[in-house]
């Protein structure tokens, strides 16, 4: 089995979270906007691991497992959030949702 | 003895708290004994202080009574002390015993008062409270702290009938124009402080009388701001015009605040720093000069006046003047002297002319009144010996030994001056027709047919006993003080040189005797013009009034002199002007720029708050990739 050099999953993970992060900014459906938080994340997460297999420690995996359960808990609490807001002004535009401006 | 000293002012003081905390509530005889009460026993208290300090005078004449320390910043270290001397122990008795009668006669011509009867007994108890502390006062701030509040208590009770704006507006002048003076002598304690370093007045004027050579600019300005403080408060040229207005409270107070005691504020205030002024002798000359010129022009402008009560403001101003008068010549006995009389027969003669305002439904037109004597016959005699004391018949009235000591040590004194002696004795005619004009208006000749039915006299003993006893005040009250002519018994000037200085007199070529002979019959003589002009034929002074340059001159000198109308020119259009002009405030200028500034901030920053996530969300993403840059960039 040959090692995968740390730097490849370290770029994978950079570019996961660049596509995240552009996910975030640029789509208005906030269901949208949820899965580009996850696949910012896993891109968290992917870093660990790779950090942690360079380093020949478990912390990194320990961390990811943490990731995971956070990540479930956000998005439990996401979508309920989400369903309140449809509730409230019937869309899933975020850019409607905007009765906080100053 | 000497140690209930701190109860004198006391007294009075918790008169005030009682009566200003449950005072509304409480039945109006309780108000009343509380209200002369406190006073009265302050004035038995203050009696036997007299009587113990008489038989037994205390080191040096002089007892002072630490109570507390004040402020304590730095080396500024004022106490709360009382002192008592020669000079604030006739200042008190007078104070507290011709205050109790005052009082006492109020409890009763109050009583008509729908509203705020015990209120106005709360306002004297603060009023007699505080001069008594100025007058016992053992430093200048404890002083001025008295000052502020008998110019506190005039205000409150000047303005006492409040739903009259009228009133309202007199008690504003009476403050503001008195504030000019306060100011002054605010100034002028700053400076003896700064220079002697204390305001303990016995340390102030034992360090000016070793510091300040005489005549030295710095001694010339502070006593000339003090003397600003006692022009204010005394009501003298140029501050005089308030006093005449402040007859809008009730008679009482005119009585006890703006004729016996408060406007004398400025003679003590004088008297108790005389030191200063024997160092700067261009301000003393001032002294006499205000107090002689103000002694005329308040005589003349009495004799015009159709009010009572402004005749006899008029009158207070001129009386005041001939105290200012002797203090110039340095007769300082002779101005206390004269302003104890004074108390008397001024207090003597307002409290009798509340009765026939009273008795004719608040009437003060006195030639609405006439041919009172018969109707009102105890008030008549009040007023009558009043107005003899007031225009110093000669022998038997007790004016007529102050006015006469004061006209004497003028001309012989050796800061005096024939000229001063003449405005002096001018006044004194003046003074006795503008007094016997009022006899003649308000008792004598046909009642007016226009006067109110109404006209018994329905006054008790509680305004018959301290009418009573002023009058008989205002009659023997000189012979504490007889000249060499008659007795030699100078027992008041005795007393008073324990505290201030005799009289430096140079030798004159006129006796004494002449000068009483002359004077006495230019009182006399007033007597009879008054007598003419007012009795036997009004016709004289009517037919004068109505030609037009009589009827100018009488507007003229009705008006005081129309220094209402100087100073509104002067001082208060420019002023409203300026205010108008400047109604957009140039210095409001610099703070509303500063407001601009927050506002435009605000609306950029709240246009950051766009409730949009995703900006959120990207301002968050350039945050971290700025704080990731610095790092790695470092």
């Amino acid at each position: 089995m040959t090692n995968v050099p740390a730097e490849y999953g370290l770029i994978l993970a950079a570019m996961l979270f660049a596509i995240g992060l552009a996910g975030v900014l640029a789509r208005r459906n906030i269901i949208f906007l949820l899965l580009s938080i996850e696949i910012m994340l896993n891109a968290a997460g992917l870093a660990f691991i790779s950090a942690g297999s360079k380093w020949g420690q478990a912390d990194g995996q320990v961390m990811f497992i943490f990731i995971l359960v956070m990540a479930a808990a956000e998005v439990s609490v996401g979508l309920a959030i989400v369903l309140q807001l449809f509730h409230r002004i019937r869309t899933v535009n975020s850019d409607e949702a905007n009765t906080m401006r100053g | 003895m000497l140690d209930y000293l701190w109860l004198i002012p006391a007294l009075p003081f918790a008169g005030f708290i009682i009566l200003a905390i449950i005072g509304a509530r409480m039945p109006r005889p309780v108000a009343a004994t509380i209200g002369a009460g406190s006073v009265g026993i302050s004035a038995l208290v203050a009696l036997s202080i007299a009587a113990a300090f008489i038989t037994a005078p205390p080191h040096g004449h002089v007892y002072t009574q630490l109570l507390w320390e004040w402020i304590s910043v730095g080396g500024f270290k004022p106490d709360i002390a009382l002192t008592i001397d020669a000079l604030s122990l006739v200042m008190v008795l007078v104070i507290a015993g011709v205050g109790f009668m005052i009082h006492l006669y109020s409890t009763e011509s109050m009583a008509g008062e729908k509203e705020g009867y015990s209120r106005f007994f709360a306002y004297m108890n603060l009023f007699v409270g505080s001069m008594l502390t100025l007058v016992l006062a053992d430093n200048l701030l404890l002083l001025y702290l008295g000052w502020e509040g008998v110019g506190l208590c005039s205000y409150l009770l000047i303005g006492f009938w409040y739903k009259d704006p009228a009133n309202g507006r007199a008690a504003m002048k009476a403050f503001i124009v008195t504030r000019v003076g306060d100011a002054s002598m605010a100034v002028g304690l700053f400076i003896l402080y700064h220079n002697l370093g204390t305001l303990q007045i016995h340390e102030v004027l034992v360090r000016a009388a070793l510091q300040w050579p005489s005549g030295l600019p710095l001694a010339i300005a502070a006593a000339a701001l003090l003397l600003g403080g006692a022009v204010g408060k005394s009501a003298q040229l140029p501050l005089q015009t308030w006093l005449p207005d402040a007859m809008a409270g009730p008679t009482p107070v005119s009585a006890l605040i703006h004729a016996a005691t408060m406007v004398t504020a400025g003679v003590y205030l004088i008297a108790r720093t005389h030191v200063l002024f024997t160092l700067a002798p261009q301000v003393q000359l001032a002294v006499a000069v205000i107090g002689a010129a103000t002694l005329l022009l308040a005589g003349i402008s009495a004799l015009t006046q159709w009010d009572i009560k402004r005749a006899l403001a008029y009158s207070t101003m001129s009386q005041i003047g001939y105290m200012f008068l002797a203090l110039g010549v340095g007769a300082w006995s002779a101005a206390i002297f004269h302003f104890m009389v004074h108390a008397f027969f001024k207090a003597l003669l307002f409290l009798s002319a509340g009765v026939v305002i009273d008795a004719l439904h608040h009437e003060r037109d006195m030639f609405k009144m006439g041919g009172l004597r018969l109707q009102l016959p105890f008030a008549f005699w009040c007023f009558l010996i009043g107005s003899a004391s007031l225009s110093a018949l000669p022998l038997i009235t007790a004016g007529f030994y102050s006015k006469d000591l004061i006209l004497w040590e003028t001309l012989t004194s050796a800061s005096g001056s024939p000229w001063l002696w003449a405005a002096g004795l001018a006044g004194a005619l003046l003074t006795s027709i503008y007094a016997f004009r009022m006899v003649f208006l308000i008792f004598y000749g046909k009642p007016h047919s226009d006067a109110p039915r109404q006209r018994a006299d329905h006054s008790g003993l509680r305004i018959r006993i301290p009418l009573i006893t002023l009058a008989v005040l205002s009659l023997i009250g000189g012979f504490v003080q007889l000249p060499e002519t008659l007795g030699n018994l100078p027992l008041f000037s005795e007393f008073i040189t324990t505290t201030l200085p005799a009289t430096a007199s140079i030798s004159n070529t006129f006796s004494e005797g002449t000068m009483q002979y002359l004077s006495g019959s230019i009182s006399l003589f007033g007597v009879f013009i008054a007598y003419i002009f007012f009795l036997y034929n009004p016709l004289y002074a009517r037919n004068f009034v109505e030609k037009p340059f009589g009827y100018a001159l009488h507007c003229f000198l009705y008006g005081g002199w129309n220094f209402d109308r100087l100073y509104d020119a002067l001082f208060v259009r420019p002023f409203v002007l300026a205010a108008r002009a400047n109604k957009r405030d140039v210095i409001d200028l610099l703070y509303r720029l500063i407001a601009l500034l927050h506002i435009v901030s605000n609306h950029l920053l709240s246009a950051a708050q766009s409730g949009l996530v995703r900006r959120y969300a990207f301002g968050i993403a350039i945050g971290a990739i700025i704080i990731i840059g610095m790092v790695v960039l470092r």
